[in-house]
């Protein structure tokens, strides 16, 4: 019997358009697996104390503040400092192409911008998602 | 006969329409239900002679950046006709934190413009004089505190609170409903409110003191009946509250005005409009029992959806801003934000705005759509779905009031609740293709995106932490804390916080030191997460 998968949606940062986050969380619900919300205005470190404790898979980051740069990182680095490598982390909202590249060069596995396909969205986690923890164990 | 291409027709929010309306649905009682622009009901406008006497003010929301910054694009857009300013400031500064503050780190100046003290408001408007602009600002939790600095801003310009016009949106009851911009538990954020309606009555009489908001409400991914619904029962809440803080409602009520959203399906939009007119004439004289004919009529500010617009083919977002710009045209609005191109991708460029504004500009002396006063009246179809979205509001302002009123339907996640469903149902109709979307789920292309992207100059947060830091080292810090102390025993007691705040800015405290002292005495709001 497999695991479901674990996925903490968080909101990191000042800004409170939680329309995207929601959408999503109750897409990958819908999907079967297992989804927490951080609720809004998490620092990069609670998010990454959160990845920890909830021992999740997957961690999807939610922001429209502009702000990915500097955050998105700081919670990658956080998560690394904590021991974990393997959670796949992916990151929605407003997000300009060279931005995104940033982001991916940072260690995030894929950005989602508006308009995305939830079912790609979905397809994307089954795919890539608990591929890192049996690599590390 | 005629097969017909689907099963059902429905609007963006899933109302479903009929293949023909006629006289069935059309008006039976003129003068009780729609009546003539400027009389009561106002559902067909609340000026005489509407787009004819004057246009809507046009009003390109924007801010980035430091100070100067946003004050160049504001003096470029009055260069290019625009007719009242609205400021959008940073995620800080709307969350009561000043630039420098750790939490604030990353977001300086990205969504907005970054105010942290006078300082930075007297560079916002400098060379822009405050007697013959209207200004609008976006800001809810820390409201008050922005009208002080303005006021002092304007007092160095000469120029008296008295002629002053403007708009705060000071909507906080719809921060917690949507848009999640809150600082404060609910009963102190509406004492706030109800002391700039006590102190604007008396001393800034032409200021908008409320700008009760259903955009933020249906970019959360409502419904427009919802938004309709929500936006109305906020403002009746907000009335109850400033006739309970002691207030008479004709002191009031005039200066409330509302801001709505503008979505894509054009007769859905318009009769919205429509029936919230009609609607909150109706609350106001019979439930509230208002007498001055100002607080019948709703006065909004309209933004087309930015919800709506896709990173996809962005060009074609200038033809969906057209259609729902048109819609709040034809809905009567007194003032109109209309979205550029590119804000699915990052904020907007200058050239994006311009295209924008234009867009305006077309609709006002080109498309004829001014000429004449709510040319969609007496429609069938119009006049039906204006009925039904008022039967729709009425229906869910019961519902609330059986939850015990606004603040307790906050509480347990009602608004909440409806509009994750709704959004959730909107999009699971876009994934399915029952609803259509340009470039996203029809027509779609691949063509690289080629509009140039506005980016945020790092130099300018620089400058923003080199003044505050400046700031700090030469205010008179005696003075500073004098203030902040004076404001902290107010905030502790019952009287008016507007004057300790006016005396608190002007001593050059910063908006994170006044935002704290009021984190301090009123704690801090967190809602329960729920999806």
């Amino acid at each position: 019997m497999e695991r479901r998968l674990r996925v903490l949606m968080a909101k990191p940062g000042l800004d409170g358009h939680d329309r995207g986050v929601k959408v999503v969380a109750r897409a990958l619900r819908d999907a079967g697996m297992e989804v927490i919300y951080s609720g809004l205005h998490r620092t990069p470190e609670e998010v990454a104390q959160a990845s920890l404790e909830e021992d999740v898979d997957v961690l999807g980051i939610s922001l429209h503040s502009g702000a990915h740069l500097t955050l998105v990182p700081r919670i990658i680095g956080r998560l690394r400092e904590l021991g974990r490598r393997d959670v796949l982390v992916v990151v929605g909202g407003i997000i300009p192409g060279e931005d995104g590249l940033k982001l991916k060069g940072a260690g995030v596995a894929e950005v989602f911008g508006p308009g995305s396909d939830l079912d790609v969205i979905v397809e994307f986690i089954r795919e890539n998602a608990g591929r890192g923890r049996e690599r590390d164990l | 006969m005629g097969t017909e291409r689907k099963s059902g027709f429905y609007t963006v929010s899933g109302r479903p329409i009929k293949r023909l309306y006629g006289p069935a649905d059309g008006v039976r009682d003129y003068a009780g239900q729609l009546n003539d622009p400027g009389v009561f009901p106002f559902t067909r406008g609340v000026h005489t002679t509407m787009y004819r006497g004057r246009l809507w003010t046009m009003r390109q929301f924007a801010g980035f950046g430091a100070a100067e910054d946003s004050n160049a694009r504001y003096r470029y857009l009055l260069a290019n006709g625009q007719t009242g300013l609205s400021v959008a400031f940073d995620m800080p500064t709307i969350m009561g934190y000043d630039s420098d503050h750790p939490r604030a780190e990353g977001e300086v100046g990205k969504v907005g413009v970054a105010v942290s003290s006078l300082k930075d408001m007297e560079i916002l408007f400098e060379g822009i004089p405050l007697d013959q602009v209207s200004t609008s600002m976006t800001i809810n939790a820390p409201a008050a505190i922005l009208l002080a600095m303005y006021i002092a801003v304007a007092e160095r310009q000469g120029v008296p609170p008295d002629k002053l016009n403007g708009t705060i949106q000071n909507d906080i009851l719809k921060e917690y409903i949507a848009q999640k911009s809150y600082i404060f538990p609910p009963r102190p954020s509406l004492r706030i409110i109800t002391d700039i309606f006590a102190y604007c009555s008396r001393h800034v009489p032409r200021w908008n003191t409320i700008s009760i908001s259903g955009y933020h409400i249906r970019e959360a991914g409502s419904t427009a009946g919802q938004e309709l619904a929500f936006t109305l029962a906020d403002g009746m809440a907000y009335v109850q509250a400033g006739m309970e803080a002691g207030l008479r409602v004709d002191e009031f009520a005039p200066r409330l005005s509302f801001f709505f959203n503008a979505h894509n399906d054009l007769f859905e939009e318009v009769a919205k409009y429509r029936a919230a007119r009609r609607l909150w004439a109706r609350v106001m004289r019979d439930r509230f029992g208002a007498r001055d004919p100002r607080s019948w009529t709703l006065r909004f500010h309209t933004q087309t959806a930015g919800c709506s617009l896709t990173a996809q083919q962005p060009e074609v977002n200038v033809v969906r801003t057209t259609v729902q710009a048109l819609a709040a045209v034809l809905g009567g609005t007194q003032s109109l934000h209309t979205n550029s191109m590119d804000e699915a991708l990052a904020l907007p460029s200058e050239y994006a705005v311009r295209v924008a504004l234009r867009t305006q500009q077309v609709l006002a002396e080109e498309s004829g759509a001014a000429n004449t006063a709510d040319p969609l009246g007496g429609s069938y179809c119009v006049e039906a779905l204006t009925d039904e979205l008022e039967a729709e509001a009425e229906a869910y302002f019961a519902r609330v009031e059986g939850l015990g009123g606004v603040l307790a339907a906050i509480e347990a996640g009602f608004f909440q609740q409806e509009i994750a469903d709704a959004a959730y149902q909107y999009q699971r109709r876009v994934q399915s293709g029952t609803q259509g979307l340009v470039g996203v789920n029809i027509y779609q292309g691949d063509e690289p995106v080629t509009i140039p992207i506005h980016t945020v100059d790092e130099a300018a947060v620089e400058r923003q932490l080199r003044r505050l830091a400046e700031l700090r080292r030469t205010r008179d810090a005696g003075a500073v804390q004098r203030a902040l102390a004076e404001l902290r025993q107010a905030a502790a007691g019952t009287a008016n916080l507007m004057p300790p705040i006016l005396a608190a800015v002007k001593a050059y405290a910063t908006l994170g030191e006044i935002s704290g002292v009021f984190r301090e005495v009123f704690g801090e709001y967190r809602e329960r997460p729920l999806f």
